[in-house]
């Protein structure tokens, strides 16, 4: 399984996980990554044949509720946290644009 | 010690405080005043609170005073974990993301809590997120152990487990991904539980790993936690993995005798890494429950080793896609000076969470990613699967399983923090409940040698021992615990002063 996780790797990843590091981060995180990947690997030792995955222990689909309205929040207290906001939106930087590189 | 002293209420067992409420003996203002009072005194050194809610516990308790608070906890004093929502105060997982996060709404577990009585005094520290097993992981400061404040209290839910053994409540809740509830709880001397997946509402804790979480109880003995679990208990709509089963009494059976009881040990958990004193406090264990009738049975779980590769790999993926919701826009920490908006996720994130958590992230991220999922994720799912049908054949075969809580007590501040695979491996006897969805519970079980442990206190550093039960299969594990408890005879009461 595991190769040595490389900078440019853990870049990508950071990238995909939306966290800006720094070289010296990317670096480190690289070496401990790779030390956790390595370890993790024994489970390629296991056949794992006819084996179905398993995501949940308690065996569910979908649960559905009867469709009918009941209370919910109000639009002032799910705004009273955001960091920026004009009633009743949340307000963010322009999405498109010059800097965009989404 | 069962009588009500009320001279130092602190002092007293959930149960006993309750009683001497309920009888008029006590005050809920007075035993309130007197938690407030310990949590003042020791907080500064001990940092299990990370915010004290002194105005609105002893309003509460005026109302619990006047009659109107009724319930089985009426008047009792907890303490919650930092990561269960409340629409007063603060919700913040001890992350800088969440510092000024106030949510809009309760837990259903917190709301039944209340509704049975209890008074939040407040919320305890933890690892960032519930991402670590010392509490070092924590942006408002590590919590110290209470009976060596050199050493950690255990985590993530370390807080809640070293409020109680520091008697600054007498009962609190935490939360167990991967060990994080019976972990502190043996590290510092106290009963820990991890219900069944799907026992407790899961609605409004903070998401981490969510076919993992669960909710859970520590206090000084298994009746206090039993108490603590049957308020929190039952389905919720709200939680469409919250179980629609019927809640049985679990205090009625919890003193009946144990005879007939078939125990497992499973060879996977004797190792020559556990501490002398942990193999000593198991094979004690284990002849005890043999004196009071029950059997043992030697069972073999055979997939135990791949619990932690596997955990890491479930828990991290779930945690990556659960902690994106953390995007600067609608809560929590936003960067400034932004002009646009990935780099408004990528700057609010990077200032907001941890290295650990990052960490985490990353590695849940990779394991997800195009071209990996099959050898992480998928094989994880799969591994999960054997490691739940080990327990499947077990448990036809007995109806509990003794073994460890972990390897050894609490180490040192700053010890495993050089590596994260080494913090990681203090759950290895954890974990595998929470990937298995099964209940398990720590009892404490004595204390290591302070002659081997030069550093220790006198009197050494408390150890636990774990049971574990079928799903749903709660009053059995509870019964078992209790008569463990009463037969070690052993107090956890000397911890603090």
């Amino acid at each position: 399984m595991p190769e040595k996780l490389t900078d440019d790797q853990v870049r990508h990843v950071a990238r995909l996980s939306r966290l800006e590091l720094g070289d010296d981060q990317i670096h480190r995180f690289a070496e401990q990554l790779s030390h956790v990947l390595d370890y993790v690997s024994q489970l390629s030792e296991l056949d794992l044949g006819g084996v179905e995955p398993m995501a949940h222990t308690m065996g569910q689909t979908n649960v559905l509720r009867d469709d009918e309205p009941g209370p919910g929040l109000t639009v002032e207290s799910v705004l009273a946290n955001a960091p920026a906001a004009s009633p009743p939106f949340f307000m963010v930087p322009k999405v498109l644009g010059d800097g965009g590189s989404a | 010690m069962t009588t009500a002293n009320t001279a130092d209420p602190t002092q007293l067992t959930l149960v006993a405080l309750r009683d001497a409420i309920t009888a008029k003996q006590l005050s809920a203002a007075e035993a309130t005043r007197c938690y407030l009072d310990r949590i003042e005194r020791h907080n500064p050194s001990i940092n299990a609170f990370h915010e004290v809610y002194a105005d609105r516990a002893r309003a509460r308790a005026d109302h619990a005073d006047a009659g109107k608070l009724a319930g089985p906890l009426a008047g009792v004093p907890i303490a919650i974990k930092d990561n269960l929502c409340t629409d007063w105060g603060r919700t913040t997982c001890s992350s800088r993301i969440l510092e000024n996060f106030r949510a809009p709404y309760t837990a259903t577990a917190v709301r039944r809590l209340e509704d049975a009585g209890a008074i939040v005094l407040g919320k305890t520290v933890m690892d960032e997120f519930a991402m670590g097993s010392s509490t070092e992981n924590s942006a408002v400061g590590p919590t110290r152990n209470p009976w060596n404040p050199a050493y950690v209290p255990g985590g993530s839910s370390g807080g809640s487990a070293a409020a109680v053994a520091a008697n600054m409540c007498p009962g609190s809740i935490g939360s167990d991904t991967g060990g994080s509830i019976r972990q502190p709880a043996a590290l510092c001397g106290v009963v820990g539980l991890k219900p069944t997946y799907g026992r407790i509402s899961r609605y409004g804790l903070v998401a981490f790993a969510s076919s993992l979480d669960q909710i859970g109880p520590f206090a000084h003995n298994v009746t206090d936690a039993a108490l603590l679990l049957q308020a929190m208990a039952g389905h919720d709509p709200l939680d469409s993995t919250s179980a629609n089963l019927p809640v049985p009494d679990y205090t009625e059976q919890i003193d009946q005798p144990i005879d007939g009881l078939r125990v497992g040990i499973a060879k996977q958990f004797v190792s020559d890494a556990n501490h002398p004193a942990m193999t000593q406090a198991v094979e004690r264990a284990s002849a005890l429950f043999r004196d009071a009738g029950a059997e043992i049975v030697s069972i073999d779980l055979p997939h135990t080793k791949y619990g932690i590769p596997t955990y890491y790999l479930v828990a991290t993926a779930e945690a990556s896609s659960n902690l994106a919701r953390y995007d600067g826009v609608r809560y929590g920490r936003r960067a400034e000076g932004v002009r646009e908006l990935v780099e408004l996720y990528s700057r609010s994130r990077a200032e907001g969470f941890g290295d650990e958590v990052k960490r985490r992230i990353m590695l849940g991220t990779y394991a997800l990613s195009s071209g990996y999922y099959d050898a992480y994720y998928l094989r994880a799912l799969k591994v999960r699967r054997l490691i739940k049908n080990d327990f499947d054949a077990a448990f036809k075969q007995c109806d509990v399983i003794l073994g460890p809580t972990t390897t050894g007590p609490a180490f040192r501040f700053g010890e495993k923090t050089d590596d994260p695979l080494t913090m990681y491996l203090n759950d290895i006897y954890t974990v595998n409940a929470n990937l298995a969805g099964i209940p398990g519970i720590s009892v404490p079980a004595g204390l290591t040698d302070a002659a081997s442990s030069s550093e220790a206190q006198a009197g050494g550093l408390p150890i636990g021992i774990q049971l574990l039960a079928a799903p749903f299969d709660e009053g059995t594990l509870l019964r078992a615990a209790r008569q463990f408890e009463q037969l070690a005879a052993f107090s956890t009461r000397k911890a603090l002063g």
